[in-house]
């Protein structure tokens, strides 16, 4: 069993013939002006399949211009699985991704540095001193490892949350570039049971993190079967620019056979084009690089299309996720994916405020609703990201859950069948043979499946919007359930045979 | 069936809040079975009396109703389903309940004032008040004062209930005071009145007896006063 998510008829922004025209751009885009790249093995790898690679002059970094055939990269794409397992602790909690099924999962990100929390003042009006009135202060915390905790464990009891991509920087004054890898996928992975997906920091702890994993799954063969945990790797700094770093991390992981996404994250008007075309000719080009390098070196490794296209905000040129044209390059790549049958790793469900609120609402309900229209098998950014992604707000992921049910709930297929028909006119036969013409005790069976939608859970009754108190209250509850964490003899074994982590994680 | 078995099936078929054989209870595999309408008119022909069908079976139902109401395991579509079928069922037991000796707990007329024809609010109070033991004079929506005065002349009830949904016909409910007043009728009943346009404020504006703020309100503002009108 596996978690289901939700199917949706795709709203196809793109015709067929300008999703081929984008294709065709990208593809023009890698052999002219090609792609420049600063990973040596990167290099080789493609000029092995027949890459011009073209040594140049860019600063002090040895760099390259690859100029990529365009079947070089269709015949690598191709040999990318069209269905990608992620694994959990809990099977149940699985996520199958098929390129080729327009089914919608949600999951957290995006390693923001602040935490906000959200306490209650009450404040006396100055006109009348009888008059009191609540309001929400927020407290910018940093990111630590126990508050990556609480997430994870917040994540576990969300049901619209389906996979645990780690939300906050872990910024303890304990954790360090080599241990942190080690520290963020323990702290997540004992605090949910659902799949664990996260950046890699730090090269040298892949095998450790892999270890860990191994350890907790059941055995080397248990996790490939069951890779309960995945990566993220941005190969290409946009534009096209294929980073050393996170292009020998990208070779790595696929070497291991652990699932991978493969993402990019131009941003319109600065690092690509702000007309949408232009934009994702050059996304979807990147992307498809770091795939086809994914399965140059080594065929079959699983993958994500990871597309995280945004627009510049033309007063900062800082990320703006709430415009409209964030919500098109989106939908956009996500028809590219299912173009070439790949599980679609999209993003949505982040406001580019600093509070949760009324802006915060609409930027991110905006793009919950677009996107998952567009059918994307992953829907990563979608709780509690404010601030762009800077900041991640625990009470604002209670709200996302309880909105995303909305959305879910909307885009669900219709249930039009002849026998539906027929007991809904003869439900209206009967109502219409009663003195109170009243459909309400037909309710009473749809309200208990949960086919129709309960009120909103955070709803006010008074003058006053309580919404940020009730989620409060909702999260508080959550977080003091006790979490699901790890067997304890397994957790002996991992904090034997992996180095560095702390050891006040081992209690949870 | 014995007298305790058709008793006990009215009280869970309350519960399931079944009118008819033909409804859906909450539990499946109950359409067929006989609802509160059948078992009541068989309760009758087996001679059970009509004060027991009332307290044994019906107002056992409703008891557990509202304590699950209360639990918040029954919603309110539940509790108008429940109160649905006990209204049905003292329709078919009303000829009986005089020979029986059994004081009926209360009539109301209620209607929606002249000029409105939204009457969901209306029939929800109907409803609930039946499914309370009152009787219920329903004088649709769109009713004059004359027509609502001439309906308190003769069907010479406790309660007048009125609503309205539209700012523009909530004034109406005034008027219909005025005219209970005008035929020396206002006395003789408690008027009330509800719909979303409406408040406290403006019931005692109007010169209202009571208001109430939904279906539930309604009833309680009903057997408050009832109960005070006993004393």
């Amino acid at each position: 069993m596996a978690r289901q998510g939700i199917l949706v008829e795709p709203y196809q922004r793109l015709k067929l013939e300008q999703v081929e025209q984008i294709h065709r751009a990208s593809l023009a885009i890698l052999t002219n002006p090609g792609i420049l790249c600063f990973n040596r093995n990167a290099a080789e790898i493609f000029g092995d399949y027949g890459a011009e690679v073209l040594p140049i002059e860019q600063g002090n970094a040895a760099c390259c211009l690859l100029k990529i055939p365009g079947k070089l990269i269709s015949d690598a794409v191709q040999a990318a699985p069209k269905v990608v397992k992620l694994g959990a602790r809990d099977e149940n909690n699985c996520l199958i991704l098929d390129g080729g099924e327009p089914r919608v999962r949600f999951a957290s990100g995006s390693e923001a540095n602040n935490w906000l929390d959200v306490d209650v003042e009450t404040f006396v009006s100055k006109r009348d001193p009888c008059m009191e009135i609540d309001i929400p202060m927020f407290r910018v915390e940093k990111g630590t490892v126990d508050r990556l905790a609480r997430a994870a464990h917040l994540c576990e009891h969300l049901d619209s949350w389906d996979s645990f991509l780690r939300t906050v920087n872990i910024q303890d004054d304990d954790i360090t570039e080599d241990n942190k890898d080690v520290n963020k996928f323990f702290a997540s992975l004992n605090n949910t049971t659902k799949h664990v997906m996260s950046g890699l920091t730090e090269l040298s702890q892949l095998g450790n993190v892999i270890k860990m994993a191994q350890i907790i799954a059941g055995g080397e063969d248990r996790l490939r079967e069951n890779s309960i945990i995945s990566f993220i790797t941005c190969t290409v700094k946009s534009p096209l620019q294929l980073v050393d770093d996170t292009t020998q991390k990208a070779i790595e992981i696929a070497k291991r056979g652990i699932p991978l996404v493969i993402s990019s994250s131009p941003q319109g008007g600065s690092t690509a084009p702000i007309r949408e075309e232009g934009m994702v000719a050059q996304i979807n080009a990147e992307i498809l690089v770091g795939i086809a390098l994914s399965q140059l070196v080594n065929k079959g490794t699983p993958v994500l299309y990871g597309s995280v296209p945004v627009r510049a905000d033309m007063v900062n040129l800082y990320d703006s996720y709430g415009v409209p044209e964030f919500n098109q390059y989106n939908i956009d790549c996500v028809q590219m994916a299912r173009y070439y049958g790949l599980p679609c790793y999209s993003t949505g469900g982040v406001s580019d405020v600093k509070v949760p609120g009324i802006q915060a609402s609409v930027e991110r309900l905006f793009s919950h609703i677009l996107v998952t229209l567009a059918g994307p098998q992953y829907i990563h950014y979608a709780f509690g990201l404010l601030e762009r992604t800077n900041t991640f707000c625990p009470v604002q992921a209670v709200l996302d859950d309880a909105h995303i049910d909305m959305v879910k709930r909307f885009v669900r297929q219709p249930t039009v069948t002849a026998d539906r028909i027929s007991e809904s006119l003869e439900q209206i036969k009967r109502v219409m043979g009663t003195s109170h013409k009243l459909y309400v005790r037909f309710v009473r069976s749809a309200l208990r499946s949960g086919e129709i939608a309960p009120p909103y859970p955070f709803g006010a009754k008074d003058m006053v919007d309580e919404t940020l108190f009730r989620a409060r209250e909702k999260m508080e509850e959550i977080l003091s359930l006790p979490p699901l964490h790890i067997a304890g003899e397994v957790v002996d074994k991992v904090f034997q045979e992996v180095p560095g982590l702390l050891t006040r994680l081992r209690n949870g | 069936m014995t007298e305790e078995d058709i008793l006990i099936l009215i009280k869970e078929n309350v519960i399931q809040g079944r009118v008819t054989q033909d409804d859906e209870g909450l539990e499946e595999g109950m359409v067929g079975q006989p609802g509160v309408s059948e078992l009541t008119r068989k309760a009758l022909t087996q001679k059970i009396n009509p004060k027991d069908i009332i307290k044994k079976g019906l107002t056992k139902g409703m008891d557990v109703v509202g304590q699950k109401f209360e639990a918040k395991e029954y919603y309110i579509p539940d509790m108008l389903a429940s109160a649905e079928a006990v209204g049905a069922a003292m329709e078919i037991l009303e000829p009986h309940l005089a020979k029986s000796g059994i004081k009926p707990k209360g009539k109301i007329i209620v209607a929606t004032v002249k000029g409105d024809l939204h009457d969901i609010g209306k029939n929800i109070v109907s409803i609930l008040l039946r499914g309370a033991g009152y009787t219920v004079k329903d004088l649709g929506n769109d009713a004059a004062p004359q027509a609502i005065v001439a309906a308190v002349r003769e069907e010479n009830p406790q309660f007048v209930g009125l609503s309205a949904l539209l700012t523009s016909t909530m004034m109406n409910m005034r008027d219909t005071i005025q005219a209970l007043t005008e035929s020396g009728l206002r006395d003789k009943v408690k008027v009330l009145i509800g719909g979303a346009p409406v408040s406290e404020e403006f019931a005692q504006d109007i010169g209202a007896d009571g208001y109430g703020a939904d279906g539930f309100d309604a009833v309680r503002i009903v057997e408050s006063l009832n109960s005070s009108e006993d004393n």
